[in-house]
C-alpha cells in the first residue's frame, strides 16, 4: 500500500479533509477529489497556466504543487468567483469583450488576473502583459483578453 | 498519477531535514518551491525515493541586512525578492535578475535557494551569484559551512551540496558606490529560459572602470565568469571601444557553448558578446547616473 497523508485545506471558502498519496498533484486533487473541473489540466509541467489557482491569495500553478503541500492553505478556483449566479466582474468582462474563444485557457487567465487586479486597480498594458505572459491562449485571443482586463478593472473600480 | 511513488517528509527543522536526507543517502531530494523539481517528477525524469519538503521549516524565508551584506533565506520566494525595497536598494542586480525568472505565477512559488541549488546553467541567479561573489551557507548534520559561489556550482544541475546538506541562506555584498549593474538576456518567448545572457557590474572612478564583473549564463555547463574580459576593463576608460573590447574578449574566451534545438553554438557565442556589450553599456550609464533604476 502506498503511503497516504492527511490533508486539510480550505477551497472556495469550504474546509475539506482528505487522505491522499503524497504524489497526487494539487490540480488532480481539486479536479478528481473535489470535482472542481474548472481547474484545467494543460501541459502538466508548469508552462501553460491553465491550472492556475490562488493559493493564499497568490496565483500559482496547481499542476506543479503537491496536494499535501497545500495542507493548511486557502485556495480559490474559478468556481469560487461567482456569487449566487452572478458572474465575477472579471468573468463578465471576458464575456462582454470576447476574451475567450474555446475557453480552455480562460480559468487560468482569470485567476492570474484576480491577483493582478487585487493589487493594481488600473494596470497598464505592459503590466497586464507581464502578468499574463504566464498563461498561454492557443486561440490567440490575447488582444481581447487584454481588453477584458481593462474592462474588468473598470468594473471593479466602480464597485 | 504523474509522479512515481516517493516517501514524503515535511520536517519542521533543518536538523530534522538533514537527518532524513542522510538516512536516504542520496536517494532523497529537497523540495523547495517545486517549480523545477515537480515538473521533473511529473515527467518521471526524477524518481527520488523520498522528498524532503522544507516549506514548513520556519525562519528559512527572510531578507535582511547583515553588516555590509544582504542576506536572503533560501526559502524566500522569488516574488518576495522582486518586491523587496531592501533588495532593490542594496543589490539592484539581484532585483533585476529575479524579474526575468519565468512568470509571476512561477515566482510566487519559486525560491531563491531552490533556483540556485537546481543550478540550471541557463538560469539567471547562478550568474548573478558568481558576478557578485555571493556566499552560500549550507547546513549539514555536523553544522554549517560557507562556500563562495565559484565553489558552489560544479557542473550541469550539480552543486557542491552533499546528499545530506541543505542550502539555508545566501549572502550578497551590497552594491558599492559609483557602481552600476545590468542583466541582459535573449529568450524565444518572454519568461522562457534564456538562450544566453550576461550579468555584469561596473564600478567607475571618474571616467575609468575601477572594477568590472562579468558572468554569462546559457553558454556552458555552469554559469561562467570571464575574468579575462574583466581584466581588460579594469583601469580602462569606460569608452565604447573599451566596452567593445571586453565584449569581444567574452566572445573569444568562453568555451564552445551548447548546440541544441533552440540555438547553435555559434549563435550562443554571438549572443554572449551582444548581451555582454549591452549589459556593460547599461551598467556604465547607471554607474554614471548613480541611479538605482526604477
Amino acid at each position: 500500500m502506498p503511503e497516504r497523508r492527511d490533508l486539510r485545506l480550505r477551497v472556495n471558502g469550504v474546509t475539506y479533509e482528505s487522505t491522499v498519496e503524497p504524489r497526487l498533484t494539487l490540480v488532480d486533487f481539486l479536479r478528481g477529489e473535489l470535482g472542481l473541473g474548472g481547474v484545467h489540466v494543460g501541459c502538466e509541467h508548469g508552462v501553460c497556466g491553465a491550472c492556475t489557482v490562488l493559493i493564499d491569495g497568490r496565483a500559482a500553478r496547481s499542476c506543479i504543487m503537491l496536494a499535501v503541500q497545500a495542507s493548511g492553505a486557502d485556495i480559490t478556483t474559478v468556481e469560487g468567483l461567482s456569487t449566487d449566479g452572478t458572474l465575477h466582474p472579471i468573468q463578465q468582462a471576458f464575456l462582454e469583450s470576447h476574451g475567450l474563444q474555446c475557453g480552455f485557457c480562460t480559468p487560468g487567465f482569470i485567476m492570474s488576473i484576480c491577483e493582478l487586479l487585487e493589487e493594481n486597480k488600473s494596470p497598464t498594458d505592459d503590466e497586464i502583459k507581464e502578468t499574463l505572459g504566464g498563461n498561454l491562449c492557443r486561440c490567440t485571443g490575447y488582444e481581447n483578453i487584454i481588453k477584458s482586463v481593462h474592462l474588468a478593472a473598470e468594473k471593479m473600480r466602480a464597485l | 498519477m504523474k509522479p512515481a511513488q516517493f516517501e514524503y517528509f515535511a520536517p519542521e527543522t533543518v536538523a530534522e531535514a538533514t537527518s532524513i536526507l542522510a538516512r536516504y543517502d542520496g536517494e532523497a531530494k529537497v523540495l523547495a518551491g517545486g517549480q523545477s523539481l515537480v515538473p521533473l517528477l511529473n515527467m518521471r525524469l526524477a524518481r527520488p525515493q523520498a522528498l524532503v519538503d522544507i516549506n514548513r521549516v520556519p525562519d528559512l524565508a527572510e531578507i535582511r541586512e547583515d553588516g555590509d551584506r544582504l542576506l536572503i533565506g533560501a526559502m524566500t520566494r522569488q516574488r518576495d525578492v522582486e518586491r523587496s525595497d531592501l533588495v532593490r536598494r542594496a543589490q539592484p542586480l539581484l532585483h533585476e535578475a529575479v524579474t526575468l525568472i519565468a512568470h509571476p505565477q512561477i515566482r510566487n512559488r519559486g525560491t531563491i535557494g531552490g533556483s540556485l541549488a537546481h543550478a540550471d546553467p541557463a538560469s539567471e541567479l547562478p550568474a548573478v551569484a558568481l558576478a557578485l561573489e555571493a556566499q552560500f551557507t549550507i547546513t549539514g548534520p555536523n553544522g554549517d559551512r560557507t562556500l563562495p559561489a565559484q565553489d558552489f556550482f560544479v557542473t550541469f544541475l550539480t552543486t557542491a551540496l552533499q546528499p545530506d546538506e541543505v542550502l539555508t541562506s545566501i549572502s550578497f555584498p551590497t552594491q558599492a558606490q559609483n557602481t552600476g549593474s545590468s542583466v541582459q538576456e535573449v529568450a524565444r518567448r518572454h519568461g522562457d529560459f534564456a538562450l544566453a545572457g550576461a550579468a555584469v557590474t561596473v564600478t567607475l572612478d571618474g571616467d575609468r572602470c575601477s572594477d568590472a564583473r562579468i558572468a554569462l549564463f546559457g553558454v556552458g555547463a555552469t554559469a561562467v565568469r570571464t575574468s579575462g574580459a574583466e581584466e581588460a576593463l579594469r583601469g580602462a576608460e569606460a569608452s565604447d571601444a573599451a566596452l567593445d573590447a571586453a565584449a569581444d574578449a567574452v566572445r573569444d574566451q568562453i568555451d564552445d557553448p551548447l548546440t541544441d534545438i533552440h540555438a547553435s553554438s555559434d549563435f550562443r557565442r554571438h549572443l554572449a558578446r551582444t548581451m555582454t556589450r549591452r549589459a556593460l553599456a547599461t551598467a556604465v550609464e547607471r554607474a554614471r547616473n548613480g541611479a538605482r533604476y526604477a
